[in-house]
């Protein structure tokens, strides 16, 4: 086992991780530019924690979730999970992480073959990865059906007999059924409705504590992620501009972009509120980022070295914990 | 105490699907009044009707599936219902426009937004070409896009989410409509293009006195952005009341847990409220009260089980606070000051 990798008690590991897209333009599809998706994200995640990367659409928190599985190439950075380097892994190995490495999809409806019923889909991991089969694979279905709060007579249904939460139930079961130690959740409840949300987030939190499963949390939706994460990373144009412990982020937030985020919610009080911290413009094309800070054209602080030179991700002063990459903030 | 005008009133609007499966009440019995210069929101869950009520106030159910079978829908003095295809068609897009969810869908994709613009101004007010021009550039002035004169000869693709959104909505009120019928307006629009979109109705609302029927499953835009709301579930409205008593003092049981189980930024609790169970299915509305399976006061009431409880303002025993104040309404045999009839035997 490759054990040059030391990960100091982080179940995953990040480091610079870049991951680029080739723009190619002409009759001969020359490579004009890259699209910088991700640009260099570190993150480290403890076992049996929740780490949460919000950000708008874009910003490429889809992207980094899916260059850890590797399923998309990666331009640079390291990768270490459970002490393996997986962007040294060959195919074999990668194979093996991909069963410890599972995915929960936003879409419940996109994201599971309409022609396969649940015992099906619910199973096929278990086939392809421990090679189960018969009544064991089907005793084994059962069981995760139960734990995600589903009956045994889905077994022998079909996706679109299900509602939408029920099919993320569906989803979840797919993705604890290895007993993975690791499980992505890109945006899982951002499809569902008000009242079904807050059971399928309950349930991501029991499932949590009985399994000690860690998880790698993605969403747009602030309120989201302060319930389910430990720790929060708010990412901006491929780059995490502000990472935090939850309630830190919550009750101190620095950078300016995560004040505007926080304050672009619509709050459930009617009291008269007046968000000065309006954000103008829009999110900057990626393939055409601004020079220095990515966030500067929006920035209402943003001063000389803002457009010059990117700012770095940085812990502020007194607080080891709460990270920020933003030349206004006096460190 | 002096009534604020009603701009909209909608009386006992029923809208069916008529379907292989069997008829679906999408909408039944609905009924509320938006106010001048006012905003109104209706809110609730995928399914719950919302939208088959702005499509039918717009005559734009699809037939022949879809049918309004009964109600009334009185703007400014005529019941929208009883009017020919044709004088509808000159106060749709006119005096009530429309936005949707989805600005990549609802553009054509085919034609600059400027052309698209004109067509609905030059349609309604029989301007020439060169003033429906600078009309639309007015417009999208209006909707504080900039360089208008360069922008209205783009495609929408050339547009991101935001700007399309507000393409639609510069078209909207090109005609200067009385009424503007939101649907969803920034469900497909990151949040800090959301409020600046929302800020940006506001707006146009303050200059222009329009009203605006909002259509939202987002409860947060109900408290920040309008005055009046409707809560509905399974088709019904279940609670009607001013924004500021819906979220003070909720009645229904379903809007209750709804305000309960939503993670809120500061919120530090272990666990979240859940309203158990599932949105019923039209074809298979239970019997009774429609939320009764769901709901933690009547799920073993022999009433709720087997009565649907309708749509009866109460007083929820606080004083009005102000004339703008409507009365409330609330579906529930359980709602406090909701009067019952004697137990079922």
């Amino acid at each position: 086992m490759n054990t040059d990798a030391n990960t100091n008690g982080f179940l995953l590991k990040v480091d610079d991780l870049k991951t680029y897209f080739p723009v190619r333009k002409g009759l001969m599809r020359r490579t004009v530019g890259y699209l910088k998706a991700v640009d260099g994200v570190s993150l480290a995640v403890k076992p049996a924690t929740s780490f949460g990367l919000v950000g708008e659409s874009g910003c490429g928190k889809t992207t980094a979730a899916r260059s850890i599985l590797r399923l998309i190439p990666v331009t640079s950075g390291k990768i270490i999970f459970d002490n393996i380097d997986i962007l040294a892994a060959n195919s074999a190995r990668m194979r093996d992480i991909r069963a410890s490495i599972t995915l929960v999809f936003q879409d419940p409806f996109g994201s599971l073959n309409p022609r396969m019923t649940v015992a099906n889909i619910v199973g096929e991991p278990l086939k392809i990865h421990k090679k189960i089969t018969g009544s064991e694979l089907a005793e084994q279905v059962r069981l995760i059906l139960s734990k995600v709060g589903l009956s045994a007579d889905a077994i022998n249904r079909y996706p679109h007999e299900f509602s939408g939460g029920q099919r993320q139930r569906i989803g979840i079961a797919r993705a604890l059924i290895l007993k993975p130690k690791l499980v992505i959740c890109d945006e899982p409840v951002s499809a569902l409705d008000v009242s079904i949300q807050s059971q399928i987030l309950n349930l991501l939190k029991d499932l949590q504590q009985e399994f000690s499963l860690t998880y790698l949390f993605i969403a747009h939706d602030l309120a989201v992620v302060q319930f389910t994460c430990d720790i929060v990373a708010v990412m901006y144009m491929g780059k995490i501009v502000e990472q935090a412990p939850v309630n830190e982020l919550y009750n101190n937030p620095l950078h300016p972009y995560t004040v505007a985020l926080m304050a672009a919610i619509p709050k459930i009080s009617v009291s008269p509120q007046t968000s000065t911290h309006r954000l103008k413009g829009e999110i900057p094309s990626i393939f055409n980022p601004p020079p220095g800070c990515p966030f500067n054209p929006r920035c209402q602080f943003a001063g000389e070295n803002c457009f010059s030179q990117n700012p770095p991700l940085v812990p502020v002063a007194g607080n080891n914990e709460h990270l920020i990459a933003c030349w206004h903030i006096k460190k | 105490m002096p009534e604020i005008d009603t701009l909209l009133s909608v009386e006992n609007l029923s809208t069916h699907f008529f379907t292989q499966q069997g008829v679906v009440r999408a909408v039944q019995d609905v009924s509320f009044s938006v106010k001048k210069s006012r905003t109104f929101a209706v809110v609730g869950e995928s399914g719950c009707g919302k939208s088959i009520t702005a499509l039918s106030i717009m005559r734009l159910v699809p037939e022949p599936q879809g049918k309004i079978v009964a109600g009334k829908i009185n703007f400014s003095g005529r019941n929208l219902l009883d009017l020919s295809e044709k004088r509808m068609r000159a106060i749709r897009g006119n005096r009530i426009a429309m936005i949707f969810q989805e600005p990549m869908t609802s553009l054509n994709p085919v034609f600059t937004v400027g052309y698209q613009i004109e067509e609905a101004i030059r349609l309604h007010q029989h301007k020439s070409k060169s003033d429906a021009r600078d009309l639309a550039i007015q417009a999208l002035q209006h909707v504080r896009i900039s360089d208008p004169k360069r922008r209205i000869k783009e495609y929408p693709h050339q547009m991101s989410g935001g700007m399309r959104q507000r393409v639609m909505i510069a078209m909207a009120i090109s005609c200067e409509p009385e009424l503007l019928i939101a649907d969803e307006p920034t469900t497909a629009l990151d949040v800090t293009i959301q409020a600046q979109i929302l800020d940006l109705l506001d707006q146009l609302q303050k200059q222009s006195q329009m009203s605006v029927l909002l259509i939202t499953h987002n409860l947060g835009i109900v408290a920040e952005r309008a005055q009046d709301v409707a809560v509905m579930y399974a088709s019904r409205i279940a609670e009607l009341s001013d924004c500021k008593s819906l979220f003070d003092n909720p009645l229904h049981p379903y809007t209750q847990g709804l305000l309960k189980s939503l993670p809120r930024l500061g919120f530090t609790g272990k666990r979240l409220y859940t309203i158990p169970g599932i949105v019923p299915e039209p074809l298979r509305f239970p019997a009774g009260c429609k939320f009764h399976p769901r709901c933690p006061i009547g799920c073993n009431d022999k009433r709720c089980q087997t009565v649907e409880p309708q749509l009866r303002q109460i007083s929820d025993g606080l004083p009005r606070r102000s004339e703008a104040e409507t009365g409330r309404a609330v579906a529930c045999w359980f709602a406090p000051g909701y009067e019952r009839p004697d137990d079922p035997k």
